[in-house]
């Protein structure tokens, strides 16, 4: 297959972007079904009360994907991914300060 | 191709039990999976368990492994004997939950034939191609400046005979000034190609930062230790800082502290607003080598009482 050399750009999709439910589906390839129970846990916080109206944010997409991998790679029920998805979040950020704390401050 | 010793991968003997690989796997599992572990190569370790969970979880795929005897080593130069799954009996691949696709070669030789599928993955009547993930790791720099950069991915292909195959995809991706690491650029149609008429997937690419030699970011802000002479903290001076940026002059205030955090606004990461970079600031005192140096801090210690200890009680 012939491959293109053109420079490719896209959107973004950060915190300000919006995706319906339905894209979020697309984008992760699974059921409404799961996503909202995924709500009802409260690893993804959409705008809207009603699922038509729901609006989630860009950075819900990355926390599907990591409840999606946990689940399936480890088995982890959708309450306990919903624990470790925050908790990894905080560990990431805490990892990249001590590293940087290690490296500068207590050299 | 070389031979995978999957029980030794695994940590297990050859006699053990279900149970006892269903337990070993989990303990590896939590170990080196790749959105929990810290080990630099918890992919590669991880893709290994995986692969010999998917053969050793499965007493079809498993007796058939065994089959092969106990000859074969670990890393070893490995053909399949001809007709070496004979007589198994497949219910086929009722097991195989995970994503066969990045199994090794091995694995492949072994288990990538069709009896071994029950249902075939890629082959349901989607019209859409399905949407592609991808991690990309990128510097600080190109976050701050933008950048195009190239990227190559591993894309699984069926081939004519119902295998899977990695090829390479090599693509220019441009890196819009500003993203920060858990996002994602989502490439309209750049996933996997769509069935009949249907359009190809989206490739969503998430970003992660390089760690970087001088900078750290927390969000759109980004952190700098900067060292200066004691006489620059206790005198005030202006000093030329790195940015992300130009290099700028800031001004540190005269009595500045080890320790002390000064803000330049808008020196972050772009974005609405922008990022601020934090400079810490970090005393280095200058070595005591020459009799001149000496005498300079014995004047010091002199004419300066101070001990910074006072909160300690000593």
């Amino acid at each position: 297959m012939k491959q293109s050399r053109l420079t490719l750009s896209g959107a973004v999709i950060d915190e300000t972007a919006e995706l319906t439910l339905g894209e979020l589906c697309r984008a992760c390839a699974i059921h409404a079904e799961l996503i909202m129970d995924m709500v009802a846990e409260g690893i993804v916080e959409p705008r809207g009360s009603e699922p038509p109206d729901w609006r989630f944010p860009g950075t819900a997409l990355r926390r599907v994907e990591l409840t999606l991998r946990l689940q399936r790679d480890l088995q982890i029920n959708l309450a306990g991914t919903a624990l470790v998805v925050d908790l990894l979040e905080e560990l990431q950020e805490l990892r990249a300060r001590v590293q940087f704390f290690e490296r500068h401050i207590l050299k | 191709m070389e031979f995978k010793d999957y029980y030794e991968v695994m940590g297990v003997s050859r006699d053990a039990t279900q149970d006892k690989i269903k337990r070993s796997y989990r303990k590896l599992a939590r170990k080196y999976h790749p959105d929990v572990s810290k080990e630099t190569d918890a992919e590669e370790r991880f893709k290994e368990v995986q692969e010999a969970y998917e053969v050793l979880k499965d007493p079809e795929k498993r007796a058939a492994y065994d089959n092969l005897g106990r000859q074969w080593h670990s890393g070893e130069e490995f053909r399949p004997p001809p007709g070496w799954d004979a007589g198994f009996e497949f219910g086929g691949g009722g097991f195989t939950a995970g994503d066969t696709r990045e199994f090794s070669d091995f694995f492949e030789a072994l288990f990538g034939g069709r009896h071994w599928h029950r249902a075939d993955r890629t082959g349901s009547f989607q019209l859409r191609g399905e949407d592609r993930h991808a991690r990309i790791l990128i510097d600080l720099e190109d976050a701050y400046h933008g950048a195009a950069r190239a990227i190559t991915l591993r894309v699984p292909e069926a081939t004519p005979d119902g295998h899977v195959r990695m090829r390479e995809r090599n693509l220019n991706v441009r890196i819009p000034p500003g993203v920060r690491p858990g996002q994602q650029i989502r490439l309209t149609g750049q996933g996997a190609p769509g069935m009949g008429d249907g359009k190809p997937g989206d490739l969503y690419l998430e970003i992660e930062f390089k760690s970087h030699r001088l900078f750290y970011a927390e969000g759109r802000d980004v952190y700098l230790e900067l060292p200066v002479t004691p006489w620059e903290a206790a005198l005030g001076a202006t000093v030329s800082v790195p940015t992300l940026g130009t290099k700028v002059d800031m001004k540190i205030p005269k009595g500045s502290q080890a320790g002390g955090r000064l803000r330049l606004k808008g020196r972050g990461l772009p974005g609405q607003p922008p990022g601020d970079q934090y400079v810490v600031l970090r005393i280095m005192t200058p070595p005591a080598t020459t009799a001149g140096a000496e005498a300079v801090y014995r004047k010091m210690a002199k004419e300066l009482p101070f001990n910074p200890r006072a909160n300690m009680g000593v």
